[in-house]
């Protein structure tokens, strides 16, 4: 019962990844007793279960998930969101007026409009109906400053960090607030348009090299090296 | 076509950034992004080159064939100008016969070159009233980033400057194809200058959002002496007579710098 | 201007006109995400084709009613660019065009999971920049390439190759001249890991036996073709990892 490749190692779509008692996890299939990759990405043997993580991906939702959306379509009934899925996802006005509602009464453009983002989580999701949000907690509903960087969706995992180790670090060395969408779309406000151009450097270069190791040391060194570079910049006028 | 939705927190960025004199991708108001230029690479056309400007990615080719002249200007040939905005280049695309925006780019792209005699039509009749050479740009969008006018205006004319011409010989009325080639006769370089107004305030080079968020927009094309050959406003805003002249003179100046980067010497 | 050519095609030792062998593949040169706006996109060159594939998806399907409510609607479309032949081609798809873009999505559809994402669409944009025989092969080879960019599910990469009847010798990738003058062209596709044939078409004529030939002929060069789509993919990532490696 082999296996293929090392750990970690990159593979493509249709790459024989294992072959016997394996079982397929995400990113691979079974078929006539061997494993194969569907994706091109990073394999992992995990015991006996053998996944891939991808390295290009979109995002698929899962319930419970927060994501941020754009509105690109008001309804009667509610508005339609590009949450950068295969499915345009749907906020209920129900779920933002707490009484009942009544579609000649309120204006839906007045709460969402074409063009606003929304940090929302997904209530609901499966594959006869699209997906269904919520912005019915703290912390979620309309955004109203900061810039938006898109990230390959499974590399939100990396930006998190070991226990929260790189999204932490993140947030102390630029002093921005970060918020992950984990459908790929961050969002990132600071004091200063610099400290946001530095956090959103730092995002980039995490998404560019998700794949190799070491990273959160030398995302740390370039994050300071830029803010030294700054420092001197300012001296210098 | 539909419409890129760019979020109103982006849209607002740009704006407060450009009444701040400054562009969000860093820029100054009068800057165009890097242009690339790649002439020659498509062996089939007897022309062609590819220009990127910023993001924005235009390939042009040039095919020269033999057709009929137009019956008022018999002992001419004729130049055609065709935009395919190609599906693959942008969400917003579609297939399908060329909509009113690529109509529009084309005979933008066209105007510049015609008006500006940059093609020596004159030398491109073999018998009068019989046969010419139709030369054929075609302006292939491979990604949109934005300003489409100026990039296909400016990957026309390199692929004008680097397209061969076969040798010819009329025998009998018939035309003979020789062994060889010269150059396509070219005698003015056509430059065109987009210029956005966003809250007052004129940027040349307007990239994808900045063009959902301007209120009009102004091409003007310039010949090599500095003259203005050909103007088109877009969008449905409006421009002060001040603003226009403020405008000319922009294009005048970005038009010699361009103008550097695809004529040598 | 199309001009005309007598020369020989194979010259007594076997030597092609533009210098390969009979067996030999064209040049081949791949890369992956090439189109920014694009959700992946691949660039090839075989020989003097260049060709150019964007994918978008997937994502709602327009118009609504081609909505297939078990799987995702996948639609290639395989177009000239003018300025790609001798002869300038009108921009409206062709007959031809029309014909091998069905038969390139029927070549790729069963190498993607497309039950995986019901009442979406994938679409799939070839646009043939210079052509020099053998672009539906090339196409399908860099559509591939460009649908594992995009991060779709699949099965297997799909390569395809063309291998046929020349001045009575059997070649592998025919160039332009070689497909008009020869005796057949048979294009192939091939996910070569599940060892399945997704695309298969001739013109010409071959005994059963040259055909036999032939197809393994073609069977090679989609296994060579094979290995260039995987390092065109892994290209950018080993590119990345070695920089990083090296600081």
């Amino acid at each position: 019962m082999p296996t293929f490749y090392e750990n970690k190692q990159l593979v493509t779509p249709g790459d024989l990844l294992a072959e016997g008692n394996y079982v397929a996890g995400e990113n691979a299939y079974k078929e006539d007793g061997k494993i194969y990759s569907t994706q091109l990405g990073l394999v992992d043997y995990e015991e006996r279960r053998v996944h891939v993580v991808a390295l290009r991906a979109f995002y698929i939702p899962y319930i419970e998930d927060t994501i941020i959306g754009k509105v690109v379509d008001v309804g009667f009934s509610g508005w339609m969101l590009d949450i950068n899925a295969p499915y345009l996802a749907m906020l209920r006005a129900s779920d933002v007026l707490d009484r009942p509602f009544k579609p000649q009464k309120n204006d839906l453009f007045s709460i969402f409009n074409i063009g606003d983002l929304i940090i929302a989580k997904v209530v609901a999701y499966n594959r006869t109906r699209d997906p269904l949000l919520t912005v019915g907690e703290p912390s979620l509903g309309k955004i109203t400053r900061g810039q938006i960087v898109e990230v390959t969706p499974t590399k939100i995992p990396r930006l998190i960090g070991r226990q929260g180790s790189m999204i932490s670090m993140l947030k102390r060395e630029t002093g921005c607030h970060i918020t992950l969408g984990q459908n790929g779309l961050v969002l990132v406000s600071g004091k200063t348009l610099e400290d946001e151009r530095l956090a959103i450097m730092a995002i980039r270069k995490i998404d560019q090299e998700a794949h190799t190791s070491g990273l959160t040391d030398r995302v740390t060194k370039m994050i300071q090296k830029e803010k030294g570079g700054v420092k001197h910049a300012q001296k210098d006028n | 076509m539909t419409q890129i939705i760019i979020p109103h927190i982006t849209q607002k960025q740009i704006v407060q950034s450009i009444s701040d004199g400054k562009r969000l991708d860093g820029r100054g108001l009068t800057d165009y992004r890097e242009v690339q230029l790649e002439a020659g690479i498509i062996g089939s056309a007897e022309g062609s080159a590819r220009v990127r400007l910023g993001k924005t990615e235009v390939l042009v080719g040039i095919k020269i064939e033999v057709g009929a002249p137009f019956s008022d200007i018999p002992n001419e040939g004729v130049l055609t100008v065709n935009a395919e905005l190609v599906p693959l280049a942008s969400p917003t695309f579609e297939t399908g016969p060329p909509g009113k925006e690529a109509i529009e780019l084309a005979r933008v792209v066209d105007r510049g070159i015609r008006e500006s005699k940059a093609i020596a039509l004159e030398k491109l009749c073999a018998i009068p009233k019989k046969k010419v050479f139709i030369v054929f740009i075609d302006i292939y969008v491979l990604n949109h980033d934005g300003n489409l006018i100026d990039a296909s205006a400016l990957a026309a004319l390199a692929a004008l400057l680097n397209t061969k011409m076969f040798k010819y010989q009329v025998k009998d009325g018939e035309i003979e194809i020789k062994p060889g080639y010269t150059q396509l006769p070219i005698r003015n370089h056509p430059i065109a200058v987009t210029l956005a107004k966003i809250n007052e305030k004129l940027i040349v080079d307007p990239e994808l959002g900045e063009e959902q968020v301007m209120d009009t927009r102004l091409t003007m094309t310039i010949e090599k002496d500095g003259k203005i050959c050909a103007m088109q406003k877009g969008g449905s805003g409006y421009f002060t007579t001040q603003q226009i002249m403020e405008a000319t003179k922009i294009a005048q100046e970005k038009s010699i710098e361009l103008r550097k980067l695809m004529v040598k010497g | 201007m199309p001009r005309k050519t007598t020369k020989k095609l194979i010259d007594k030792n076997g030597i092609r006109a533009d210098g390969r062998k009979l067996d030999e593949l064209r040049p081949i040169k791949i890369e992956a995400g090439v189109i920014r706006n694009a959700d992946g996109s691949a660039y090839i060159e075989q020989g003097k084709n260049k060709i150019l594939v964007g994918v978008y998806g997937p994502k709602e399907v327009h118009p609504k009613h081609l909505t297939l409510l078990d799987r995702a609607l996948l639609r290639c479309r395989y177009h000239m660019a003018p300025f790609s032949v001798d002869e300038r081609k009108r921009p409206a798809p062709s007959r031809r065009e029309q014909e091998l873009s069905k038969v390139i999505t029927w070549a790729i559809e069963p190498s993607i999971f497309l039950e995986h994402f019901p009442r979406t669409c994938i679409d799939v944009f070839i646009e043939v920049l210079q052509a020099n025989g053998g672009t539906r092969c090339a196409g399908i080879t860099a559509a591939s390439v460009a649908l594992a960019d995009a991060g779709i599910p699949m099965r297997d990469l799909v390569a395809a190759c063309a291998a046929g009847k020349v001045e009575g010798h059997l070649v592998l990738d025919l160039m332009d001249v070689e497909d008009k003058m020869g005796e057949a062209d048979l294009p192939l596709a091939l996910m070569p890991n599940l060892n399945a044939i997704t695309l298969l078409q001739m013109d010409g004529g071959l005994t059963t036996d040259e055909f036999e030939q032939v197809v393994n002929l073609a069977l090679t060069g989609c296994k060579q073709i094979h290995t260039l789509q995987k390092e065109a993919l892994k290209a950018r990532y080993i590119a990345v990892k070695k920089a990083v490696e090296k600081q």
